[in-house]
């Protein structure tokens, strides 16, 4: 390839990651103030990416005055998340959840309402009622695409950035970008940051062996994470993994939030119930990898019992929004609802705050450890907060950074680091021979599943980590053919970049916790005297990874010691199970 | 080291015989969230170029005339 082309662009918000959170982020510094230049950059196209690339079944934690008070959704997922929250940023979220709601359906997104044209809101949590279903979930990027160009946002697709600029004063600076078809560079100059890279999700192998046959949309694969730490930003609690119940080998969501208020539900090989809820929890999938580890395994979701015109209605969701492909996969195995369980299994690890509660450390106002860096969604640090957690937090980052931009000014970008960062980037396509990004990510991928997948062993953990520094050697004779290669060559160092920082993370915190998502062998029990805390980790000067208890802030909504092991009790008693 | 070429079947088919990327379409190439579709500019039609694919369907949805077809990939199926 020829020497690198360098556009420049200057910004007051530079959203990364054009999916969920981010188109919301830019539409609301828009909106707060039609001035400001705000640029969206994207990896892929606004059109169709991420999670949400072909709509969504539905909200998972809508909080809905009637249904649910943002109180009882922060109790709720202060118990499902073992106490661990920062109540203030939950809060932040339940407040603004029905308001971004009627937002959206001012936007035209369309939500299941009842005959009096109310929301239809059902239970899957264990305690309350927080589930809104989209039958026609299919248009939501639609409709953030067409408000996006309504305000006349600067879209920039198919640019991946791959670090941020910060001043000499720690101040975010900005962004560098790679474009992913011609290898062009882009530095954008900008006041604030938002990062909305989504989840990094392709950490760990899925059992087919495929590597971009993952849960998350695998352009998700942790380059938020990566930028935010080599720009020394706090990530909090990255040893609490994601781990997902999914359709076997197919790995997407079966999904018992849309069929478990229409009676489905998670069973055993015995066709027997054997938790009490199917939310997903580290305590439901403790329970679910115990069920597939002993004699009554495999995991099934179960809806044979279901009248055909219930199973009906169900397969009009599964198999046309989200994930609609899902429909073909059955037919091919010959697997109809009617007459046959669904086969279940455990997810590849991730690092997903949407499902689980890892990712970059943020305040109430979306803030990051870096002044002017915001971030939200699956990669931030709220628990939980899914699709709607992504538009809410995404707003409220918008908001703020265009807040921000109104007291700094335009900082310089930082030449030597821009230089750098091109020599970087560009290394493996100087090379004629050498290791494929392919082979190195696959190998990465195997090793974390071999070594970090929980049950988490130390002796296995320390093994990984010297396996990666062994990659990170391997890494100086990565080769990329063309732009494309190139950006799965970027996209292997992030992967690695998360696979040392889910080891490390992981080795600090020695108690249980989190029900599957950090059990530990060698610490079985939960341990509230040491660890009561936030784990936070970041890059110190010289470059290592630094950590660091932080202490969880007194709770705003207050949980008694008896509500708090709710989600403790999640295993169905045999005498119970035999419906 | 050197590098071999390394076959594999790819889950994505296109009909060239509805495909009219030869009159300038490229709409299954845009949308296409892992950029793993391409313009075979000598046959004038779309394919997938790298197997590399989260069988998500944007490109055979927002394909204008039906030439798309998104399998599961074989080692899931
Ligand atoms: C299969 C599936 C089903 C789900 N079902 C539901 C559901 O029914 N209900 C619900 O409430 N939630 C659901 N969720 C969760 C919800 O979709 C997510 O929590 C939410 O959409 C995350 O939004 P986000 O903005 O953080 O990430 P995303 O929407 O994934 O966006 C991240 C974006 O960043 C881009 N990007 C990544 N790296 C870079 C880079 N280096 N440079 C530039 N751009 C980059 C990606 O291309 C992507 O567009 C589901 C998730 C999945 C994966
Ligand atoms: S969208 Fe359809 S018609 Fe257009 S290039 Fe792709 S396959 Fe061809
Ligand atoms: S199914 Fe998705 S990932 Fe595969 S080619 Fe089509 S748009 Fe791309």
């Amino acid at each position: 390839m020829n020497a690198p082309v360098t556009e420049t662009l200057e910004a007051d918000v530079l959203v990364i990651g054009g999916g969920t959170g981010g188109p919301m982020a830019a539409i609301r510094a828009k909106e707060a103030n039609p001035h400001l230049r705000v640029v969206l950059l994207e990896k892929a196209n606004v059109k169709r990416s991420g999670a949400i690339s072909m709509g969504m079944d539905g909200l998972n934690n809508a909080v809905i005055p009637g249904y649910a008070t943002p109180e009882q959704y922060v109790k709720e997922i202060t118990i499902a998340n073992d106490g661990i929250v920062q109540q203030k940023p939950l809060l932040a979220y339940a407040n603004g959840s029905y308001d971004m709601i009627r937002y959206l359906d001012k936007l035209d997104v369309k939500f299941e309402k009842d005959g009096a044209g109310d929301y239809a809101v059902r239970k899957v949590h264990h305690m309350g009622t927080y589930v809104l279903p989209m039958p026609q979930g299919h248009h939501v990027k639609k409709v953030l695409y067409r408000q996006l160009r309504r305000l006349r946002i600067g879209v920039v697709n198919r640019y991946m950035a791959t670090r941020l600029l910060t001043t000499r004063d720690g101040r975010i600076g900005g962004a560098i970008g790679v474009n992913t078809r011609t290898s062009e560079f882009l530095v954008i100059r900008a006041k604030t940051v938002v990062l909305t890279c989504g989840a990094a999700g392709r950490l760990g192998l899925p059992a087919s062996g495929y590597l971009f046959g993952t849960y998350e949309n695998a352009a998700n694969c942790g380059d938020g994470h990566a930028m935010a730490y080599h720009a020394g930003a706090a990530l909090a609690n990255l040893e609490c993994y994601q781990i997902n119940p999914l359709i076997k080998d197919y790995n997407g969501p079966s999904c018992a939030y849309v069929t478990g208020p229409f009676g489905g539900y998670t069973a055993n090989n015995k066709g027997n119930r054997f938790i009490e809820c199917d939310y997903w929890s580290g305590q439901m999938m403790l329970e679910f990898w115990r069920e597939l580890e002993s004699g009554n395994g495999p995991v099934f979701l179960n809806m044979t019992h279901l009248a055909p015109e219930t199973i009906g209605e169900i397969e009009t969701i599964l198999h046309s929004n989200e994930r609609p492909s899902r429909g073909r996969f059955h037919a091919r195995r010959g697997t109809d609802y009617r007459q046959r369980m669904v086969e279940m299994h455990i997810s590849e690890i991730g690092f997903c705050a949407g499902h689980s509660a890892s990712g970059v450390w943020v305040d109430e106002r979306a803030q990051t450890t870096v002044p002017g860096l915001y971030a939200a969604g699956d990669m931030a640090s709220v628990p939980h907060n899914y699709m709607l957690g992504a538009f809410v937090n995404g707003a409220i980052a918008g908001e703020e950074a265009a807040r921000f931009c109104a007291e700094v000014d335009l900082p310089e970008a930082d030449g030597a680091a821009v230089a750098a960062e091109q020599d970087r980037v560009l290394a493996p396509t100087r090379r004629g021979d050498g290791l494929t990004p392919f082979e190195v990510e696959y190998k990465t991928r195997r090793l974390v599943n071999d070594y970090l997948a929980p049950p988490k062993i130390t002796a296995k953990m320390r093994i990984a980590q010297e396996r990666f520094a062994e990659i990170r050697d391997d890494l100086g004779a990565l080769v990329a053919r063309d732009p494309h290669e190139l950006m799965r060559a970027l996209e292997v160092q992030s992967i690695l970049d998360c696979a040392d920082m889910a080891a490390a993370a992981s080795l600090f915190r020695t108690e249980s916790r989190w029900g599957f998502y950090h059990y530990r062998i060698d610490y079985p029990e939960t341990d509230n005297d040491d660890w009561f805390c936030h784990t936070l980790l970041s890059r110190d000067a010289d470059g290592r990874m630094r950590h660091r208890k932080h202490a969880v802030d007194p709770y705003v909504v207050p949980v008694d010691a008896t509500e708090m092991t709710a989600y403790q009790k999640l295993r169905i008693v045999p005498a119970e199970a035999a419906e | 080291m050197p590098l071999a070429a390394h076959a594999a079947s790819v889950p994505v088919v296109v009909d060239d015989a509805k495909c009219i990327a030869a009159k300038g379409c490229t709409v299954c190439v845009d949308v296409c969230p892992l950029d793993v579709l391409a313009i075979d500019l000598v046959r004038g039609s779309a394919f997938m170029k790298y197997d590399e694919c989260w069988y998500c369907m944007p490109c055979e949805v927002d394909c204008p005339t039906g030439a798309v077809t998104v399998n599961i990939p074989y080692l899931l199926r």
